[in-house]
C-alpha cells in the first residue's frame, strides 16, 4: 500500500519553497519566503497570528498558489504539474486540518477510509480492517468507527484528522495547529502522537502551532516568521531558524517576547 | 458657485463614479469566474463518472425530497389560473376555453417555473449553505488535499441531479397543475367536463411540453452551478455562509426568468418558421 516515489534522491530536500509571495487582494501574506525541508526533518513553524502560518502550510502542498515563486516537493515543481501529476504527489503528503475538517456527512470510519477508496486498488473487505489499526494506533477504539464527527470531542476528531492523514503513509505530514482548543493533557497526547508517528514511518513533518510546549517537544528545527506589515521593506520574513535549544540565546526581542509569552508593546495597542 | 463648491462636487462625483465602476468590475469579475466554474464543472462531467457514494444523495434531495412541494404548488397554480382566469374569460363568455388557457399557461411557462423556483428556494439554497459550511470548515481544502477534486466529487453530483430530475419535477408540477385546475373548473366553477378536456387538447400541443420540458434543463443547470459557486466561494463565518445561501436563491430567481425569457423567444420563432400557420386561440 506504499506509495511512496523509490526514484526520488534522497539527499535532495523533501520540500523546498523558493521566494514565494502569497497577497490577498492588496494585503500581502508571505514575501519572498525561502525554506528547505530535508527528508525526515520535523519542523515547527511558529508566529504570531496572522502572520502567514497557514497560509504557508497551505502553499506547500498547493491549496493557496503564490503568485510569485516556486515550490518543488520531491524534486518536482508544484505549480507545473497537471490535475493528475498533482493528485499523485498530493496523496504522499497527509494534512492535519486545524478543526480536523472531517465531513460532517461521514461517519469516522468513512472519513479514514476516504482516500483508500479514491486511491488505492484493495478489496473492499480489507479497509474496515485498515481503518480500524489506523484508528487504533492515534488510541480511537473499534467502536468509534460507526459515529459521526459532531458525536465526537475535538481531542478525538484531531485524532481521526490524523489516522486519516496516515492511511496512505504519506512521506510528509503537515499539521495545523494540532493542539489548539484542546486541554493540556489531550496536548500532549497528540504532541506525543507526532513524535511516535515520526519514528514509526520515517515521515518528514511540518507543525504549524502557537503553543510553544509542542514547538519544543516535537522539533528539532523551528522557524519564526514575523507578520508582513511589521516589517520594514527588504527585511527578511523568517525572524528565526534554527534548533528549539537556541530559542532562549537569540537576541531578537521579537523572538523572546513570543517565546516568554509577553504581551509588552502590544498591550498599549490594546489599552489605546 | 465657488470654487470650493465645485472642487466638492467634483470629488463627490469621482467617488460616485469609482464606486459605480467597482461595482461593474466586480460583476465582470464574477460573470467571469462563474462561466470558469461551469466549465471545469462541463469538463469533469465528460471525463470522469460521479462516484455513486456523491451521486445518489443528490438524486434522492432534488428527486424525491423536492416531489411533495413541487405537486402542492402545481396544485394551488392550477386552481389559482381556473379563478382568475374564469372571472375574465365569463365577462366573454367564453368559459369553455378555460382548460386551453390554462392547460397551455400550466405546460409552457408556470409548470417550468414554478419547478425552477421551487428547486432553486428548496434545493439551491441547501447546496450553497452547504458547500459554504464545507468550504469555511476547510472540508473543501480536506478534498483537495487528499487527491480528491473538490468539482468532480461536489459539484458533478449536484449538477447531475438537477439536471436530470428537474424535468420530471416540472411534469409533476405541470401535471397536479392540470388536475388542480380541472378539478375546480369543473367541479366548483361548474364548466362543462367535455368541453375542458376537448379545449386542452386542442390547443395544447406536444410542442409545448417539450417546450417547458427544453427550458426546465437550462433552468437546471443555472440553478445548481448559481448554488455551487455561491458556496465555493462563500466568505468566512456564518454570516458568509448564510449570505451564500441567500445570494444562490436571488440569482438563481433572476436567471430563470431571464432564460424564461429568451428560451422563450427563441422557441417561438423556431416554432412560427417551423410551422408558419401556428395555432390560434380563438
Amino acid at each position: 500500500m506504499m506509495l511512496t516515489d523509490s526514484n526520488a534522491d534522497v539527499n535532495e530536500p523533501l520540500l523546498h519553497l523558493q521566494e514565494i509571495r502569497v497577497r490577498f487582494g492588496s494585503y500581502t501574506i508571505l514575501r519572498d519566503l525561502t525554506l528547505e525541508i530535508p527528508r525526515g526533518q520535523t519542523l515547527a513553524i511558529i508566529g504570531e497570528s496572522g502572520c502567514g502560518k497557514t497560509v504557508l502550510l497551505k502553499s506547500m502542498i498547493g491549496l493557496v498558489r503564490p503568485e510569485q515563486g516556486k515550490v518543488w516537493f520531491n524534486g518536482l515543481e508544484l505549480q507545473h504539474l497537471n490535475e493528475q501529476e498533482l493528485t499523485r504527489e498530493r496523496i504522499k503528503i497527509g494534512f492535519v486540518f486545524q478543526q480536523a475538517a472531517l465531513f460532517d456527512s461521514m461517519t469516522v470510519g468513512q472519513n479514514v477510509a476516504f482516500p483508500l477508496r479514491h486511491h488505492v486498488r484493495m478489496d473492499a473487505a480489507e479497509i474496515p480492517d485498515h481503518v480500524v489499526e489506523r484508528l487504533a494506533e492515534v488510541g480511537l477504539p473499534r467502536h468509534v468507527v460507526l459515529k459521526k464527527p459532531v458525536e465526537l470531542s475535538g481531542g478525538m476528531r484531531k485524532r481521526v484528522g490524523l489516522a486519516r492523514a496516515l492511511i496512505l503513509d504519506p512521506e510528509l505530514v503537515l499539521y495545523d495547529e494540532p493542539t489548539t482548543g484542546l486541554d493540556p493533557i489531550m496536548s500532549d497526547v497528540i504532541n506525543e502522537l507526532i513524535i511516535r508517528t515520526r519514528s514509526r514511518y520515517t515521515v518528514t513533518s511540518v507543525v504549524v502551532t502557537h503553543d510553544m510546549r509542542t514547538a519544543r517537544k516535537v522539533a528539532d528545527r523551528i522557524v519564526m516568521l514575523a507578520p508582513v506589515d511589521q516589517l520594514n521593506d527588504g527585511d527578511p520574513q523568517i525572524i528565526f531558524d534554527g534548533p528549539p535549544s537556541e530559542l532562549e540565546r537569540i537576541q531578537d526581542p521579537r523572538v523572546g517576547q513570543f517565546v516568554r509569552g509577553e504581551a509588552g508593546s502590544r498591550l498599549t495597542e490594546v489599552l489605546h | 458657485m465657488n470654487s470650493a463648491v465645485i472642487q466638492r462636487t467634483g470629488v463627490l462625483f469621482a467617488d460616485w463614479m469609482a464606486n459605480w465602476g467597482r461595482v461593474v468590475l466586480d460583476g465582470v469579475e464574477t460573470v467571469g469566474a462563474m462561466t470558469l466554474f461551469a466549465w471545469k464543472t462541463l469538463r469533469w462531467m465528460l471525463t470522469k463518472r460521479p462516484h455513486p457514494e456523491s451521486l445518489w444523495p443528490n438524486l434522492y434531495q432534488v428527486g424525491v425530497l423536492s416531489l411533495p412541494v413541487v405537486a402542492l404548488t402545481g396544485t394551488f397554480i392550477g386552481m389559482v389560473l381556473a379563478v382568475q382566469s374564469h372571472f375574465q374569460f365569463s365577462q366573454l363568455g367564453l368559459e369553455s376555453r378555460l382548460g386551453a388557457v390554462i392547460n397551455m399557461t400550466l405546460v409552457r411557462e408556470l409548470g417550468p417555473v414554478l419547478a425552477a423556483t421551487m428547486l432553486a428556494g428548496r434545493v439551491g439554497s441547501a447546496m450553497a449553505a452547504e458547500l459554504g459550511t464545507m468550504r469555511v470548515t476547510e472540508q473543501i481544502d480536506a478534498l483537495d488535499s487528499m487527491g480528491a477534486n473538490p468539482i468532480h466529487y461536489l459539484v458533478v453530483p449536484r449538477v447531475l441531479a438537477c439536471l436530470f430530475l428537474i424535468p420530471t419535477l416540472t411534469v409533476m408540477a405541470d401535471f397536479m397543475g392540470f388536475v388542480g385546475g380541472y378539478g375546480y373548473s369543473v367541479a366548483i366553477l361548474g364548466i362543462d367536463e367535455h368541453y375542458y378536456l376537448y379545449n386542452s387538447e386542442q390547443f395544447v400541443e406536444a410542442f409545448d411540453l417539450f417546450a417547458g420540458l427544453f427550458k426546465s434543463f437550462f433552468f437546471g443547470a443555472a440553478i445548481a452551478i448559481v448554488s455551487c459557486y455561491r458556496g465555493f466561494h462563500c466568505r468566512p463565518g456564518a454570516e458568509g455562509v448564510g449570505h451564500a445561501a441567500t445570494t444562490s436563491f436571488v440569482i438563481s430567481f433572476v436567471l430563470i426568468l431571464m432564460l424564461d425569457l429568451f428560451l422563450g423567444i427563441l422557441l417561438d420563432s423556431f416554432y412560427y418558421t417551423v410551422w408558419p400557420q401556428g395555432a390560434s386561440l380563438f
